[in-house]
C-alpha cells in the first residue's frame, strides 16, 4: 500500500485542517451537537449576555442531532455498496469568543458602540462567529432593518454595499427536526475600510417573514425577490415581492431542500424522467 | 348583385380585420391594443402619446433573453422596467445534488462570457473551506487564464454592444479578436468556452508544452490589433453621440443599487478587487485600474479598452512568473486522482495511471474510485469567497455540512445586480438611449438567471 486510501472521513482526521474554528470546538463542539439548537449558555455569547436578564430570542443554531452513518464512512453494518444512504451529522456553529482576532474585535466593539447609541438592545445579535476569516452575526428577526441601518450609517461601521441577500436551507435531508432551519444570509462590504460581514436571520418555514432592508440597500430589491422566489422568504416591506427567475403562476420555492430537483414531469414524447435525487447514485 | 350585399360583405371583411386597433375601457383609462400599421389612428391630437412597449425577450439590441418593460411619451422613456428569468436553468439547485469536483462544471455555464471567473471564484471558495493552498503555478496559471478570459469578454461587450447601436463593423471586429481569444483558451485548457479547466485544489491539467509560443503570439496580435479600436469607435463622432452623457449612474447611485466592476469605476471609484482584496497571488502582479468621471456610457466604453490593454499586461507578466511546478494540491485526498494526457484515441486518464490502479494496485483503485464517485468531505461552514469579473463582483456563497456535496451554493453574480441599474440609467432619456444603457451594463443572461 504506497498511498493513502482512505477518503472516507473520520471524526479524528478532518479533511481541512484546524483552520475551523467551528470545527476545533473538539468536545466542547460535540456536547453542544449533542444539545442541538439550544440556546447558548451564558457568558458564551457577549453580546447576548451583557445585559442581565436579557436572554437570545430562541436558538438560532441550527439544530445538530444527527450522527453521521452509512456509505463510506460505514459502522457496524458493514454495508459497503451505496444503497445504505449516507446520513451526515448536522452542523452547528461554534460562537466564537473573545478576542475575536485582527479588525473583528475592532468591529465588534464599535457595533456595541452603536448599539447603545440607538438603545438598542444587544440580544439583537444574538450569537457571534468567527470562521476561517470570516465573522458572522446571527441578529434577531425584528432588529435586522435596524441594524442594516446602523451597519451603513454608522462612522465607524459604513457598510456602503449590500453584496447579496439570499438563503440557505439548513433541514435535514433525513427529516430530522431542525430549529429554524431557514436561514437569510446577508453579506455586507465596506469599501471605506475594506472589510466584509456575514449577517444571519434563522426562520421557521411555519413564520418566513424577516423585515426587508430594501429601503436601507435599493441593491437587495432583486435579492429578496430571488430569495421569496426560491425559499418562500417573505420580506415585510418589500416595495414588490414578486417572482423574479420562476414564472409567475409557479407553485412553490425550488431551492428549499423540500423541493425535490427536476421532479416536475416534463412532458416530452410521452417520456418521464425521474428526479435526479431519486436515482441510483453513490452518496 | 345587388350593391347592399356588397356593402355587408365589406362590413364583413372590416369586422374580420385581424389589424384593427382594438381598444377597451379600464380603471386605468382607455387601453389601446396596436398590432398593425395603424398608428396614425392613434397618434392624433386627442390622443396623447403615452405607450407601453414590450421590448424583447426575443430582441437582437437586449443583449440575451431579456425582457424590457417601457413606457414611452413620445421617444422619451418615462419609466423602464427589465424582466428576466427566461433563461433560468437551476444550476444552484443542481450543484446541491453533486460532488464539489463536479460543480466547477456547472458554475462555468452561469457567466458564459467569463466561464474561468466562474471556476475561479467556486474554486477559490471551495479552497478557503478546505484550508488548502494552491500551488503556486496553478494560482499563476489561473491569472493567466482569468486576464486572457477577460479580454474575451470586453471584447464581446464591445463587439455586441456595437452591433446593438448600430456600428456593424465593431461588431465583426469584435468578434475575430474574441475568436483569436478563444482558439488561444482551446489550446490551453482544451475547450474554448465552458472550460471546468480550473478545480478545487489546482487545475485540471498542466498547459500544453507549447503555451507560451501561443500565449506571446496573441500579444502581440493583439498589441497590433488594439489600436484599430481608437480608430474605428473612440474618437469617432457618431459613436461618441451616441455614448457620451447617456446612461449616467453617479458613485452614490452605483453603491445604492450595489453596481460595481466598470460601472462603478466610470463614476471615479476605483474599486477594483484584483487590487484591494487580491486573491490567487495578484498582488505580485504591477497594473493599473483604469477609471472615469463621467459615469456614462462613453465612459464604461473607453474603461473596458483600457482593461484590454491592462489585462494583456498582466498576461505578460504571467508568462514571466510561471515556473514548472505542480498545478495541483499534494493532498491525495482532494487532488484528482488521475492526471488527463491525450493518447490516440483521444483525452484521459493517463496511460501509466491506467496501469497502475488496473494492473498494480488496488488501493490506488479504491481510491481513485472513492474519489471520483463519492468525492471529497469539506469541513462544515461557510464562506463568500469573491473574484473581480469583467462585469464586477462576482462572489459565491458556500455552504457545506461536512458531506461531499454542498448544502448551497449561491452566486451573486454581478450581470444580476448591475442590470438593476437600469430604469435609473435609462427613464428620463430616449428610447434609442436604453439600447446604449444595456449595452455598457453588459448583462449576461447566464449569469443573471443563472
Amino acid at each position: 500500500m504506497t498511498e493513502p486510501t482512505g477518503t472516507s472521513k473520520d471524526r479524528e482526521e478532518p479533511t481541512g485542517g484546524e483552520q475551523s474554528s467551528a470545527e476545533a470546538g473538539g468536545a466542547a463542539t460535540a456536547e453542544q451537537r449533542a444539545r442541538g439548537g439550544e440556546r447558548p449558555e451564558a457568558g458564551e455569547v457577549e453580546q447576548a449576555t451583557d445585559e442581565a436578564g436579557v436572554a437570545p430570542e430562541g436558538g438560532t443554531r441550527p439544530a445538530a442531532t444527527r450522527e453521521r452513518s452509512g456509505m463510506f464512512g460505514v459502522r457496524g453494518s458493514g454495508d459497503t455498496s451505496g444503497f445504505g444512504g449516507l446520513r451526515l451529522p448536522g452542523y452547528a456553529p461554534a460562537p466564537a469568543e473573545r478576542p475575536y482576532g485582527g479588525w473583528f474585535d475592532d468591529l465588534a466593539d464599535d457595533l456595541a458602540e452603536a448599539l447603545d447609541e440607538r438603545s438598542i438592545p444587544r440580544a439583537a445579535i444574538e450569537q457571534v462567529t468567527v470562521d476561517r476569516g470570516e465573522i458572522t452575526f446571527y441578529v434577531a428577526r425584528e432588529r435586522v432593518l435596524e441594524l442594516a441601518r446602523i451597519f451603513r450609517d454608522d462612522p465607524n461601521l459604513r457598510f456602503e454595499l449590500c453584496s447579496s441577500v439570499s438563503g440557505v436551507d439548513y433541514s435535514a435531508p433525513d427529516g430530522a427536526s431542525v430549529v429554524k432551519p431557514m436561514h437569510v444570509v446577508y453579506h455586507l462590504l465596506s469599501m471605506t475600510y475594506r472589510r466584509r460581514i456575514r449577517l444571519e436571520v434563522a426562520l421557521d418555514f411555519a413564520d418566513p417573514h424577516v423585515p426587508s432592508v430594501v429601503e436601507v440597500y435599493p441593491t437587495a430589491d432583486w435579492h429578496e425577490r430571488e430569495t421569496w422566489d426560491m425559499f418562500g422568504v417573505v420580506f415585510d416591506g418589500h416595495p414588490a415581492l414578486t417572482r423574479i427567475l420562476m414564472p409567475d403562476d409557479w407553485e412553490g420555492h425550488p431551492q428549499r431542500k423540500s423541493y425535490p430537483l427536476g421532479g416536475i414531469p416534463v412532458e416530452y414524447k410521452g417520456a418521464e424522467i425521474p428526479p435526479p435525487d431519486q436515482r441510483r447514485a453513490y452518496s | 348583385m345587388s350593391t347592399t350585399d356588397d356593402l355587408d360583405a365589406r362590413e364583413a371583411q372590416a369586422v374580420r380585420d385581424a389589424y384593427a386597433a382594438q381598444q377597451r375601457e379600464t380603471t386605468e383609462g382607455t387601453v389601446y391594443t396596436v398590432t398593425g400599421g395603424d398608428w396614425d389612428t392613434l397618434l392624433d391630437s386627442e390622443h396623447d402619446d403615452r405607450i407601453v412597449i414590450n421590448m424583447g425577450p426575443q430582441h437582437p439590441s437586449t443583449h440575451g433573453v431579456l425582457r424590457l418593460v417601457l413606457e414611452l411619451e413620445g421617444e422619451t422613456v418615462t419609466q423602464g422596467r427589465t424582466v428576466i428569468g427566461y433563461l433560468h436553468t437551476g444550476i444552484e439547485k443542481n450543484c446541491e445534488y453533486r460532488t464539489w469536483t463536479q460543480g466547477v462544471t456547472f458554475v462555468t455555464r452561469m457567466d458564459y462570457l467569463a466561464p474561468l471567473f466562474n471556476e475561479a471564484a467556486y474554486c477559490l471558495g471551495v479552497e478557503k473551506l478546505l484550508g488548502v493552498e494552491v500551488p503556486r503555478r496553478a494560482q499563476h496559471i489561473r491569472v493567466l487564464l482569468m486576464e486572457l478570459n477577460r479580454i474575451g469578454s470586453h471584447l464581446v461587450c464591445l463587439a455586441t454592444g456595437a452591433m446593438e447601436l448600430g456600428a456593424l463593423t465593431g461588431m465583426t471586429a469584435g468578434f475575430r479578436e474574441r475568436e483569436e481569444v478563444l482558439h488561444l483558451l482551446e489550446h490551453l485548457t482544451g475547450l474554448r468556452m465552458n472550460h471546468a479547466f480550473i478545480r478545487p485544489g489546482g487545475l485540471a491539467q498542466d498547459l500544453p508544452e507549447d503555451w507560451k509560443e501561443k500565449v506571446t503570439d496573441f500579444v502581440k496580435v493583439m498589441k497590433s490589433r488594439l489600436p484599430d479600436y481608437d480608430k474605428l469607435l473612440t474618437g469617432q463622432p457618431i459613436w461618441r453621440q451616441r455614448l457620451e452623457g447617456v446612461g449616467y449612474l453617479p458613485v452614490d447611485g452605483c453603491l445604492a443599487l450595489g453596481a460595481t466592476g466598470p460601472i462603478l469605476r466610470s463614476a471615479g471609484l476605483p474599486w477594483d478587487q484584483r487590487m484591494v482584496e487580491p486573491y490567487s497571488g495578484y498582488e505580485e502582479y504591477d497594473f493599473e485600474v483604469p477609471t472615469a468621471t463621467e459615469a456614462d456610457c462613453y465612459a464604461r466604453y473607453r474603461l473596458r479598452v483600457a482593461e484590454i490593454h491592462e489585462s494583456l499586461k498582466i498576461v505578460e507578466q504571467a508568462v514571466q512568473k510561471l515556473e514548472p511546478g505542480p498545478v495541483m494540491v499534494s493532498d491525495r485526498k482532494i487532488a484528482w486522482p488521475a492526471q488527463l494526457s491525450i493518447g490516440s484515441d483521444g483525452m484521459g486518464n493517463t496511460l501509466e495511471h491506467v496501469r497502475k490502479i488496473m494492473g498494480q494496485s488496488m488501493e490506488s483503485l479504491i481510491h481513485h474510485f472513492k474519489l471520483v464517485t463519492e468525492g471529497f468531505h469539506v469541513p462544515a461552514g461557510q464562506v463568500y469567497s469573491t473574484v473581480e469579473s469583467p462585469r464586477g463582483e462576482l462572489g459565491y456563497h458556500l455552504v457545506s455540512d461536512g458531506g461531499t456535496r454542498p448544502v448551497r451554493v449561491h452566486v451573486r453574480d454581478p450581470s444580476f445586480v448591475n442590470l438593476q441599474c437600469m430604469p435609473a440609467m435609462s427613464e428620463g432619456g430616449m428610447v434609442a438611449d436604453v439600447i446604449a444603457a444595456v449595452a455598457s451594463i453588459d448583462p449576461v443572461m447566464g449569469g443573471v438567471d443563472r
